[in-house]
């Protein structure tokens, strides 16, 4: 029991360590990924600029932009993620071997994550000195539980994602481009959500990117705290409770259909 | 010494009703521990299905498999604790990693402690001749060396029953046969493991193998040592017949009477074709020779021949791979 857990505990560190190494090794990757976001998040601020909103707006945007980057990584690095694994048959070679599907899940997450931290810094320091973002931080530590319950709810959404993905090729790619820009869209990454007609917003409050963005602005911006978030904080626990176990369960579900299906391979698809 | 591997009226079938594929057909094989077990067969007979079921990256349809006497439905989690894969033409791993990372990386697939998987890594790409490129990217290596790091990637967490699926498939020949001797020693010498592989190179399965089942659209036909299984054949006469032309169809000889099996193989280069004709008795050589004349061919040459494992597949499905194959895919 110990034994298997310590075991898979390894595989997620294994895991996340290539993420890492193989996601830092071109440095030219780097740059990109974080001047990227720092170009369109301009673009948004000098919009408001033009239209004379508040100083407050550009703050929204540079936590927006900040957040999208872990989106974005959820997206393309998760749920496409087996794809890639398929085809080059390390797939087949996870599936072989005597471990937790989900330590593999996991360890991609978390390396994931790491790689965004280092690019969402970038883009969150950059942002605030060029912008001049208000900050009125009035409990650091309730805007840290928000962000890491946010960063769990979205990881969470992509162990989903890649669990559903298992035994789909380039569908799960197309899924993915299909959602970057309505979530983008709807969550409110540019622009706070109460603009949003009613029944967009509903739809935006089943992303938990939403209240994560809201917790986060209210209590980095706006000076809120734990008196004025606690919602948020629950949503988010909500979210992270029901995905992740949706997670287990659609992995196991897509790897047996997929060994009675035969699908676990490219070749047959 | 115990059945190591063993099945029992294995089916599978792929699709629904009308194109129902019988991918597997009532395989019942047993393997002993430290057997090298070869799998031969044409494109398409079923190689790869029998390996996925007994790797648990397959269900069956029907019927029982058993590794080292776990139940691979069942304790498919036992299972995987004691055997590795290495499918040919596959690379597992992360191009943007090096070799000797990629490697530490399955080992922890394993629960290898890091310092016994460095050493052990370091070891087999000593020995499979790669160590020049342990720090080397893996999408910079050429086909010969992605295939000795995966072989070097199944060896690595000390498998009892290494599966092997086409190991040598798109190899040089040098690479080849050294990958094919290394499997040996490891299986014979060092580890004393158990092996199943599969192939369509004969030489491979005569080479490699203990015993070998000749199956063919999911059925296994014949089960037995390289040496019994072309004893069988001794009193039947074998002829390598050239003849100078590649363009024909010669399917025109099966009809001579007393042929039992043929199969051609076409020199695109110098424009010969290489037939390997089977009879009853050896009278029947002139008669074919006869009939290629006939059809205004040049016959170079008639030679009888020992048979090879390939014989016994004509043997026993009346045509040779080659032949199969194209049948599969028309
Ligand atoms: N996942 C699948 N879905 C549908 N049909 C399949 C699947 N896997 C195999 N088949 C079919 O089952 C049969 C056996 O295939 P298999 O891959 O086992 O053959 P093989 O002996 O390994 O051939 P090869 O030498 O080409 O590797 C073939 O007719 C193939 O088309
Ligand atoms: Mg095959």
């Amino acid at each position: 029991m110990l034994d298997d857990l310590v075991r898979n505990l390894r595989v997620a560190y294994a895991r996340l360590w290539v993420r890492v190494k193989g996601g830092n090794r071109e440095p030219e990757w780097l740059i990109f990924d974080m001047f990227l976001p720092i170009f369109t998040l301009s673009a948004y601020v000098y919009l408001y600029k033009m239209l004379g909103v508040g100083a407050e707006f550009a703050g929204f945007v540079v936590i927006g932009g900040t957040m999208l980057a872990f989106w974005t990584n959820v997206l393309w690095n998760m749920s496409a993620q087996f794809y890639w694994e398929k085809e080059t048959g390390t797939l087949e070679a996870y599936l072989v071997a005597p471990i937790s599907r989900m330590a593999i899940l996991l360890g991609m997450a978390l390396g994931g994550f790491v790689n965004t931290t280092l690019r969402a810094v970038a883009i969150l320091t950059v942002g605030s000195l060029i912008f001049q973002v208000p900050i009125a931080l009035n409990e650091p530590f309730t805007a840290l539980l928000i962000f890491f319950l946010t960063i769990a709810a979205l990881y969470s959404l992509g162990m989903l994602f890649a669990s559903l993905f298992l035994l789909y090729g380039r569908e799960a790619w197309h899924t993915a481009s299909l959602l970057q820009e309505p979530v983008q869209f709807i969550s409110g990454s540019f622009y706070p959500v109460r603009y949003l007609p009613t029944l967009l917003q509903l739809l935006a409050s089943l992303v938990p990117l939403t209240f994560g963005l809201d917790g986060i602005r209210r209590t980095a911006i706006s000076g809120e705290g734990i008196a004025q978030v606690w919602p948020h904080v629950i949503a988010l626990i909500v979210f992270t409770l029901i995905l992740l176990p949706l997670a287990k369960l659609a992995l196991n579900f897509m790897e047996n259909l997929g060994k009675k299906e035969g699908r676990l391979t490219l070749r047959w698809q | 010494m115990p059945d190591y591997v063993e099945t029992i009226n294995l089916c599978r079938t792929f699709g629904k009703k009308k194109e129902l594929v019988k991918a597997l057909d009532e395989v019942s094989i047993s393997i002993k521990e430290g057997e090298i077990f070869g799998l031969l067969g044409p494109n398409g007979a079923g190689k790869t299905t029998l390996i996925k079921i007994l790797t648990t990256l397959l269900l069956p349809t029907r019927g029982e498999a058993y590794v080292a006497d776990f139940n691979v439905v069942k304790e498919a989690d036992r299972v995987r604790k004691i055997i590795n894969l290495v499918s040919g033409g596959e690379t597992p791993g992360y191009g943007i990693l090096s070799v000797k990372e990629n490697l530490w990386f399955f080992s922890q697939l394993y629960g290898l402690p890091s310092s016994v998987a460095k050493e052990r890594s370091k070891r087999l790409m000593a020995d499979l001749d790669f160590e020049q490129y342990a720090n080397t990217r893996m999408s910079k290596l050429s086909t010969g060396y992605k295939q000795r790091m995966s072989l070097a990637r199944g060896l690595l967490s000390d498998p009892k029953i290494l599966f092997l699926d086409e190991p040598t498939l798109g190899l040089d020949v040098l690479t080849a046969k050294k990958l094919r001797n290394y499997v040996i020693d490891w299986a014979k010498r060092e580890r004393k493991g158990t092996v199943l592989l599969t192939t369509h190179y004969m030489i491979e399965a005569d080479e490699m193998c203990d015993r070998v089942a000749i199956i063919s659209n999911g059925k296994i036909l014949a089960c037995d040592s390289p040496q019994v299984l072309k004893e069988d054949l001794r009193r039947t006469p074998i002829a390598k017949i050239e003849v100078s032309s590649i363009q024909i169809d010669f399917s025109f000889i099966e009809k001579v009477k007393g042929i039992i099996g043929y199969s051609e193989t076409r020199n695109i280069q110098t424009g010969v074709t290489h037939l390997r004709v089977m009879v009853d008795d050896r009278r029947v050589f002139a008669e074919i020779e006869s009939k290629l004349t006939e059809a205004k061919l040049k016959v170079l040459s008639v030679n009888e021949t020992e048979p090879t494992l390939e014989d016994v597949y004509i043997r026993l499905v009346g045509k040779g791979f080659e032949e199969a194959e194209e049948k599969a895919h028309a």
